[in-house]
């Protein structure tokens, strides 16, 4: 009965195109590849050493790498699985993200307190931006006229200009800074801080931005200190933000308009990136010690199917329909 | 209490009522009173030169990088002296304006730093485990980033427990402080439900640790010395002088593993740890250096990110104000230990995990799952607000 149910939920949510969705494997050095309709594990493929920050282009014909321990980005054609070049990224990259274009890519790079920008075609460095200790995490706005860069030892959230490459504003906030992400319409930044156990919300309708709330969580059974806020993903009418809360296990359901916590949703072990699906009908988790991605049906904000991948899933990325 | 301080502290909890003032310079010192000690049984625990002095360059270059975007600056001095020197140089920083020291040092010497000291300064305790640096002989003017001695003694025993290895042949050293360890040890064990099946005293006749056939002499030893102990699952070593404990394991007259002072050890901090982000630190560290942090250097780096954190959020040189930052609700510290780390305000010790390894790897991490507390999971390590003999904080 439940497994009917399930497939059905599954079959009126889905639209007729398969998306592919790739998972980067930490521990496997590996990309697990999944599809979207049938959520079937259709392809493994050496990644590098180390890969955890994924993205794709807008066309969907280039899947990004950041491949940690070979110090690189590499780049694979996501039908071949073949790696088509390598960018230069600095030492140890970890996230990063793309302009809406498709070019130039923002690289943060932990070991050396900068943001590489890299022109994805010529391979050119275009610029290196000091930033704080341990970069971290990269959003863009949705205007493309300012980069977000948050470092995890110095606890800001950097705010670079996207022309000229300065930084204009640094705003703090709680412990470790994770990941950062701004809603569809540009009015707010969220930013995680892993170790504070906080979103910081940041208004960016004033001059200069501010924090203007905090957002706290709260589990029953669940110690305050594996409250762990890592990947925050917006729904494209922001009206719900998903927090993946690490080794809490869950993804906190949030209203984005009053920015509280409705829900929260067991997922697997570890649980730190996400992404949706182009239609946004799910929403995938990555779970590092359970070696699996969660499936989360976003409209009903219910879990729906867990899949195994390789080993310690860590980013995750679906190609454009 | 007045009724301003909720609202004050929820302002700093939101970090908007610290307006960083540009222009501020933080003075802060690391003083290593250096004691004459014998040499380490392992030619690989020889101390650096610059033991303790690396870590702090390092948090001086986090902090000042934190510090350029909100126009401080982090000004930070490293000296080493002899103990009959100590209170010279610390007069010295004090004419210097540098009124936060960082003391790495032995108990005696950094409780009468902290009383030379005096209510202006602030002493920041990175060495010294003593117990009663926190309890009777505390003082309002220090705070402890080291870990007392119970706390490690209980991140030992909590691992024990939780292995249902609850029988333990205590051996410790001759000296006053494997004394003070074992007294620990013997409180751990109470506390968690683990036994003291036999104790045995292993006296430092002195000697030569580099003798050339030494290893013959201790494959004879020390079989003989644990011969017909009582019935025990492992062996506890207190040896804080690293007088013996390094060669118990492979040793024992019983195939029984070995926690302590040697064995599975309990550290602040290891040069493999790459668990909760640390890898990068490590990096950063041997870049800077040139060798593997060690505890000494991890414990500087912590207390002088917890006088950059302080100085950050409140916008102040001042050392009141750091330290009443450092000790109110809104203090927390990222350490690469998986969790913040925060102060005790009742006695000014900081709260932290504690790492169990082999010195290869890390083993495990206490507080232990399943040890519960009304307050933190950390408060299981250690002395607990209950039991504290401490006054000097208003507690």
């Amino acid at each position: 009965m439940l497994p009917a149910l399930l497939l059905s939920a599954l079959l009126a949510a889905t639209p007729a195109l398969a998306n592919k969705v790739f998972v980067t494997n930490e521990r496997g050095n590996t990309v697990t590849v999944l599809d979207s309709t049938t959520w079937e594990r259709i392809a493994d493929f050496p990644a590098g050493n180390r890969p955890r920050g994924i993205t794709m282009s807008p066309d969907g014909k280039e899947l990004y790498v950041c491949a940690s321990d070979d110090d690189t980005v590499r780049v694979f054609d996501p039908e071949s699985y073949e790696e088509i070049r390598t960018l230069p990224s600095g030492p140890d990259p970890e996230l990063f993200v793309l302009h809406p274009s498709g070019n130039p890519l923002y690289i943060a790079n932990e070991d050396d307190n900068l943001v590489t920008v890299v022109d994805v075609a010529t391979r050119e460095v275009l610029a290196e931006v000091p930033v704080g200790v341990e970069p971290e995490g990269m959003a863009i706005s949705p205007d493309a006229k300012v980069i977000i860069n948050t470092s995890e030892t110095t606890n800001m959230a950097h705010f670079i200009d996207a022309a000229s490459y300065e930084i204009t504003h640094n705003v703090l906030v709680d412990q470790r800074p994770r990941y950062a992400e701004f809603t569809r319409d540009g009015t707010k930044l969220y930013v995680s801080s892993e170790i504070g156990g906080t979103v910081s919300v940041i208004d960016m309708t004033a001059a200069e931005p501010s924090v203007m709330k905090k957002i706290t969580f709260e589990v029953p059974g669940v110690l305050p200190e594996w409250l762990q806020p890592v990947g925050v993903k917006i729904t494209a009418d922001d009206s719900r933000v998903f927090v993946a809360l690490g080794p809490a296990n869950r993804v906190a359901v949030i209203d984005g308009r009053t920015d509280e916590v409705i829900d929260y949703l067991l997922v697997g072990q570890r649980v730190w990136q996400m992404a949706f699906t182009p239609d946004e009908a799910f929403l995938i988790t990555t779970n590092g010690n359970s070696n699996d991605v969660s499936i989360i049906d976003v409209k009903a904000e219910k879990v729906v199917k867990s899949v195994q991948v390789g080993e310690q899933p860590w980013g995750v990325v679906v190609a454009p329909n | 209490m007045s009724a301003a301080w909720p609202i004050l502290g929820a302002a700093l909890a939101l970090g908007i009522a610290a307006a960083p003032a540009a222009g501020e310079e933080v003075k802060a010192a690391v003083l290593r009173i250096d004691s004459p000690r014998d040499l380490p049984i392992s030619r690989l625990d020889l101390p650096p030169d610059d033991l303790g002095f690396a870590g702090a360059a390092l948090a001086a270059e986090d902090n000042q990088t934190t510090g350029r975007f909100l126009g401080m600056e982090f000004a930070l001095e490293t000296r080493a002296a002899p103990p009959e020197d100590a209170a010279e140089a610390l007069d010295t920083l004090k004419a210097e304006g540098i009124h936060i020291v960082v003391v790495l040092a032995d108990a005696d010497g950094t409780l009468a730093l902290a009383d030379r000291a005096g209510p202006e300064m602030l002493i920041l305790n990175a060495g010294a485990r003593d117990e009663r640096l926190r309890e009777e002989d505390c003082r309002a003017n220090m705070l402890h980033v080291a870990p007392s001695r119970s706390m490690m003694t209980d991140a030992v025993v909590q691992f024990l427990v939780w292995k249902k290895w609850t029988r333990l042949f205590l051996i410790r050293g001759s000296h006053p402080s494997d004394e003070a360890l074992a007294d620990a040890y013997r409180a751990s064990a109470a506390k968690f439900g683990a036994k003291i099946a036999e104790e045995r005293v292993f006296e430092d006749t002195g000697g030569a640790r580099r003798t050339d056939t030494g290893h013959v002499l201790v494959q004879k030893q020390i079989p003989v010395f644990t011969q017909g102990a009582e019935e025990h699952d492992v062996v506890l070593a207190a040896d804080e002088q690293d007088v013996f404990a390094a060669y118990l394991p492979f040793h024992l007259w019983e195939p029984r593993p070995v926690a302590g002072s040697a064995g599975l050890i309990p550290v602040t901090w290891m040069p493999a740890l790459e668990a909760w982000g640390a890898t990068q630190f490590q990096r950063r560290f041997e870049r800077l250096t040139g060798r593997p942090m060690r505890e000494e250097d991890y414990q500087t780096w912590l207390a002088l990110r917890v006088i950059g954190e302080a100085a950050t959020r409140t916008g102040s040189a001042e050392p009141s104000a750091i330290r009443d930052y450092a000790l109110s609700d809104a203090f927390e510290l990222a350490a690469f230990k998986g969790q913040k780390v925060t102060f005790r305000p009742w006695n000014g010790q900081l709260r932290q995990p504690v790492i169990l390894t082999d010195r290869h790897v890390m083993v495990s991490v206490s507080p232990q799952d399943g040890f519960l507390h009304q307050v933190s999971p950390l408060d299981t390590l250690g002395r607990d607000r209950p039991e504290t003999a401490c006054t000097a904080f208003g507690g």
